[in-house]
């Protein structure tokens, strides 16, 4: 198929809001096949340290499979097949070698549907520490209870912290997925439409979250939601079709995109 | 481009006549309810068929301890009979036979197509008669009565005896009974029953103890022996101490068995002499008998406390009469123990396959190939499991472990031959494809999102798998063992040849070191069952303890499911909960 002059996007073009603290993670030329189809073309994208990075675009589209490319979740697809890098201040995601391990604890993610264990609150969200062989018991209530703070979770749940999560809501659930991500420390977090199962009062904290954390964290979140992209990111990512269209400050973007597609999905026309 | 219709377009479309209306009404087979019918009632039919044979195990098992009344019949021939009523049947008598019969008698017979109709009683007095059942035919029958002084005796010989207590005779003063409630024969029957089973506890469990430790010492001398020689310094030293214990447990054993003659003397004094309804006498020791009552003089409340003291009996004792009397308790013991181990034995193997055949094999040809097999293993006949168990598990591993750790025992096998370790490892192979399918489904079924949301916090695959994966599947797990273990437990063919046997004088685990005694042989409700039935003296003198014995198995067996049901369920609340 060929693609549309007027979507053609120049790399140089970048207008990305800066966060001065650098560039995290530095995708380049990034291809990707599940088999023989290919479902990512050329994706050249700097992510900036500290700010909120947007990865909007119709569905299909490829937004889920960069996301996961960063942490290398993809690595348990069979028949995928990648080129082109991504480097993590500077290092080589995908080198010959690389632990896979050591990256993803530097990373914490956040699936669409919530996912906590079937095990107690506080064990939820110690599990990136218990992996690390981690016992020290003041150690771990001291991580809990930031991590649980800073999802907006620990009032709700602080005296209940032995019980099992599955008990908890859904908007309590994925909360408590956010602490989990956030309870290792992690440089990187990586939000998969977080708030596409729940309510807008749960949304809306989960967005408040964000907005906390940030600066913390660099976040990359994928969302569906423009009015979410516009409230809460930095800079945006519009794809299409497996490619980068349009990538820049969120609010530059928004309101002069600089081409027809990207405008027409921003305004609602396409999706 | 665009595949929209023009909504005007779509209206005309829908209102444009059409020629022929196409039929509404849906058919009868279109929407498949005489197929449903067909299935409901083939469940129907299947249902039933279990039930039906349920209800007949679980009746015939629970009313074989009602004490029955005692018939005592006349025949034409003023013969008499004297016995519980079993069944009744329709047969055809000879023509011989009826041509010999009264007019009337003929009459009846002629009225029915020639059939007539019999009883069966089980007349008891094996001694006497020589046969435990015997058939009355209803036109043969001048008189049935009910005298309430007859009495059945159980005894540990013989089976019952159907007559009157004459007399019992203690240190050789005769006391006429003239009823079976004289307070006398209870008194001197409960003396005797009590030196009878101190008796036993002499005989069977304290010189049995003794010999076992001479034997101890007769082969670690024989150890020593093997390994240092004859004439070698440790094997004098040991023998000379061998000798000493050996000395000391001899006069033990002696003075054990001086004991239990002391008391069998004083048995011995005590008597009694049974008459049967024939006039023919019979004297017996008094601690020969197990029970006696008077079967058509009992209230309600001594019936009762007969039918639990024999379902006591026979769920504590020991067999005796070549299994069709007495109880099955090492039977029960053999049946739990053999289960249990092989659980213990099937759910790590079949576990620890599964988790490499689904979560770390490539899944190609090769594991396709494997999970085929496994899956056809299941067809196998249990026979074969029984050949392969007896082969290479008895004597090939059994074999090499006598050679190497039991040599002193030589010739004598110790593991080299079937035993309950290779019953339940036997049975292990057996049921390890229900663990493993199940097993692997329930690996399949935890969720990708749990498994990417450990990934995701840098747990490593084997940690995944130990702290999200394996507890989410324990349920499922926990549903294969348990079809595992209801497989097992009633299965007997490959038991015959690896262990099982009629009549093991003793259990598996006992108070002698090491206390679990693997090697040792056992029996098994499902061969106690098959052995009772078929290969006893008379398998009509069998047939009802088939029928208890069948409901204990089935119980035991509903009972061990239950347990491990609960178990799976409370796993299943912890681990799986609800997703909001
Ligand atoms: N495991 C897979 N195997 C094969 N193809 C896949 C796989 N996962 C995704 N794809 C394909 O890759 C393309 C991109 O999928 P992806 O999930 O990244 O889209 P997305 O932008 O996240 O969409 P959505 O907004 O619906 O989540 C799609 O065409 C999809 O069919
Ligand atoms: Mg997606």
């Amino acid at each position: 198929m060929n693609v549309d002059a007027r979507i053609e996007f120049d790399a140089t073009q970048y207008h990305v809001k800066d966060g001065g603290q650098g560039v995290v993670l530095d995708i380049k030329d990034l291809n990707l096949w599940y088999g023989t189809a290919q479902a990512l073309y050329g994706v050249t994208m700097p992510i900036e340290k500290g700010l909120v990075t947007a990865l909007i675009g119709p569905s299909g589209c490829g937004k889920s499979t960069l996301l996961r490319c960063i942490n290398r979740m993809n690595d348990l697809i069979d028949g995928l097949k990648i080129t082109g890098e991504m480097r993590l201040h500077g290092e080589d995601i995908y080198a010959r070698g690389a632990d896979v391990i050591a990256l993803r604890k530097r990373m914490g993610m956040v699936f669409q549907k919530p996912n906590p264990f079937p095990m107690s609150i506080f064990e939820n969200v110690i599990y990136p520490l218990r992996v690390d062989g981690v016992r020290d018991k003041a150690l771990l209530e001291e991580t809990v209870e930031r991590a649980l703070t800073g999802a907006a979770l620990w009032n709700e749940v602080k005296d209940r912290l032995d019980q099992s999560a599955l008990g908890l809501s859904g908007g309590q659930q994925q909360r408590l997925c956010i602490a989990r991500a956030i309870a290792g420390d992690p440089e990187v977090l990586l939000m998969d439409e977080p708030c596409s199962a729940l309510d807008p009062i749960a949304t809306a904290k989960i967005e408040d979250l964000i907005n906390d954390l940030v600066g913390q964290y660099t976040i990359v979140i994928v969302t569906h939601n423009m009015q979410q992209a516009a409230r809460v990111s930095d800079n945006t990512a519009f794809m299409y079709l497996g490619r980068l269209i349009e990538y820049g400050d969120t609010e530059v973007m928004f309101q002069t995109p600089k081409t027809a597609r990207t405008q027409d999905y921003v305004t609602g026309r396409f999706g | 481009m665009s595949a929209f219709m023009n909504p005007e377009q779509a209206v005309a479309d829908r209102s444009a006549p059409t020629a022929q209306p196409r039929q509404r009404a849906s058919d009868i087979r279109a929407r498949g309810e005489p197929f449903t019918w067909a299935l409901g009632g083939a469940l129907g039919v299947g249902c039933l068929m279990i039930i039906g044979f349920l209800l007949m195990v679980f009746w015939n098992g629970v009313g074989t301890f009602v004490p029955k009344p005692i018939a005592v019949v006349t025949t034409t021939g003023g013969e008499i009979t004297a016995g519980e009523a079993t069944r009744t049947e329709l047969y055809r008598p000879t023509p011989e036979v009826v041509a010999a019969l009264s007019e009337a008698a003929r009459q009846t017979i002629a009225d029915r197509d020639g059939f007539a109709e019999r009883t069966l009683y089980r007349i008891g007095n094996f001694d006497f008669y020589s046969e435990d059942f015997r058939w009355v035919s209803a036109f043969d029958v001048i008189d049935v009565k009910y005298p309430k002084d007859i009495v059945l005796v159980e005894r540990t010989e013989w089976g019952p005896f159907i007559g009157h207590i004459e007399s019992i005779a203690v240190d050789g003063e005769v006391i006429a009974l003239d009823s079976v409630h004289d307070p006398r024969f209870a008194e001197a029957h409960a003396q005797a029953r009590a030196r009878w089973s101190q008796i036993q506890d002499i005989e069977r469990h304290q010189i049995g103890a003794v010999n076992y430790r001479i034997n101890q010492q007769r082969l670690t001398l024989r150890r020593i022996e093997l390994k240092d020689g004859r004439d070698s310094q440790a094997y004098s030293e040991t023998k000379r101490a061998a000798d000493a214990e050996t000395a000391e447990l001899q006069s033990e054993y002696e003075r054990l068995t001086e004991q239990a003659q002391a008391l069998r003397q004083r048995n011995a004094g005590m008597t009694v002499t049974l008459e049967e309804l024939g006039g023919r006498e019979k004297t017996i020791g008094i601690d020969e008998i197990v029970r006696t009552y008077p079967a058509n003089d009992l209230s309600s409340s001594e019936k009762i406390s007969i039918y639990l003291s024999r379902w006591w009996e026979f769920l504590s004792d020991e067999p005796r009469e070549a299994n069709t009397e007495g109880g099955v308790m090492p039977a029960i013991f053999g049946t739990f123990a053999m289960t249990l181990l092989m659980v213990i034995a099937v759910a790590p193997f079949g576990v620890v396959t599964a988790l490499y055949l689904r979560e770390y094999a490539t899944q190609g040809r090769l594991v396709a190939f494997v999970r085929i097999s496994v899956n056809n293993l299941a067809g196998v006949p249990s026979i074969v499991y029984g050949v392969f168990g007896l082969g290479f598990f008895a004597y090939v591993l059994g074999g090499s472990i006598d050679q190497l750790f039991y040599p002193e025992r030589l010739p004598n096998p110790t593991f080299g031959t079937g035993g309950l370790l290779w019953s339940a490892l036997t049975l292990a192979l057996l049921t390890v494809p229900v663990v493993i399918v199940a097993t692997e489904e329930a690996l399949s079924a935890v969720p990708r999102s749990m498994r990417e949301g450990s990934l995701a916090c840098g747990a490593s695959k084997w940690q995944t798998i130990k702290y999200i994966v394996l507890p989410r599947a324990l349920p499922g797990i926990m549903t294969g063992i348990i079809l595992a273990m209801a497989r097992g437990a009633g299965e007997v063919a490959p038991l015959m040849l690896v262990g099982v046997v009629k009549l093991a004088p003793e259990l598996p685990v006992d108070g002698l070191f090491p206390y679990i005694h693997l090697e040792r042989s056992f029996m098994h409700l499902g061969f106690h069952i098959y052995d009772v039935g078929f290969q006893s003296r008379n398998s009509e003198a069998g047939k009802p303890m088939v029928f208890v014995t069948t409901l204990l198995l089935i119980g035991l067996i509903f009972v061990m499911n239950i347990s491990a049901i609960v178990v799976r369920n409370r796993l299943k609340k912890k681990f799986v909960g609800s997703q909001f």
